[in-house]
């Protein structure tokens, strides 16, 4: 019973499918922000699977950077969500139906 | 047994790291209490860095721990406690019809099933040792990380510095009460 990258790719999928159907169904902005972290994670499973498969550290490299850009995003999101409570009082993104303040 | 647990060591964290790994996941689209989901997504996060542990990439392992438990985590929680969940008019919380999201998901499901089939044959398994090694000299993984990312990727790692700086300013200035609101609030005092 040997762990193949296969095992890696499935688990990614599952993840990732896991982050696209939360975005689709929920309409909590901060239960929304948290599914665009599963779908980054699934992601970076992958960059890390192949660069073990590969022997090759770039993809570790890479997945330093989709860890720094997850964060940057988690940053921005959380900001806006500040804003549109200021703004709403609420965080249900079918209530934010304006683009001007 | 022992010896049982011994052989099939890989295999054991694996598998308790999948089923942990999803179950967050399916707890952050479940529950509706948002710090209930944001812990359901913690253990995800720990999970994942099992995983990266068991593939020889510690320093990455560490970073999603540091960075995702303690950096991403907290200003989730930060931003819960602050605008109060809590208080917030109770709403439903799901779409109701379910079947474009079931739709949608199932064409991304099979068209990324359908390319990892198709990429499967191409590779074969590489000695792991490469991950902990520069030019053949033998080293940390860390280490190893490092000289890739300063030498082969340093305007790469420059421009991603530089997205989080505007990230940092862009938070800010969002987070930030303007003038008009300030006023409000001194004339209201």
């Amino acid at each position: 019973m040997t762990i193949t990258i296969t095992h890696y790719l499935v688990l990614s999928l599952v993840l990732f499918t896991l982050g696209v159907v939360g975005m689709v169904i929920r309409r909590n902005f901060i239960t929304l922000l948290m599914c665009v972290e599963l779908i980054i994670n699934a992601a970076t499973i992958n960059f890390i699977a192949f660069s073990r498969q590969a022997g090759d550290v770039t993809g570790q490299v890479f997945a330093v950077f989709l860890i720094t850009i997850a964060a940057a995003e988690a940053a921005i999101g959380l900001g806006i969500i500040v804003a549109l409570v200021r703004l709403k009082q609420t965080v249900q993104l079918d209530q934010a139906n304006v683009m001007r303040g | 047994m022992l010896d049982w647990v011994v052989a099939n060591v890989v295999p054991i964290v694996f598998y308790t790291a999948a089923v942990l790994v999803v179950a967050g996941a399916i707890g952050v689209i479940w529950f509706r209490n948002p710090i209930h989901a944001a812990l359901s997504l913690l253990a995800t996060f720990l999970a994942v860095a099992g995983l990266f542990v068991l593939q020889h990439a510690e320093f990455i392992a560490a970073v999603q721990i540091v960075v995702y438990a303690g950096g991403v985590m907290v200003l989730f929680l930060f931003v819960m406690m602050l605008v109060n969940v809590r208080t917030l008019p109770r709403e439903y919380q799901y779409v109701r019809s379910l079947l474009p999201a079931a739709v949608v998901t199932g064409g991304f499901l099979a068209a990324v099933v359908a390319a990892g089939l198709f990429a499967r044959s191409y590779l074969a398994a590489a000695d792991p040792a490469a991950l902990t090694a520069v030019e053949g000299q033998p080293m940390g993984n860390t280490e190893a990380v490092g000289w890739v990312l300063y030498r082969d990727f340093l305007l790469p790692f420059e421009v991603v510095s530089l997205v989080l700086l505007v990230a940092m300013l862009g938070a800010i200035v969002m987070g930030r009460r303007d003038q008009r609101e300030e006023d409000a609030r001194e004339e209201a005092r």
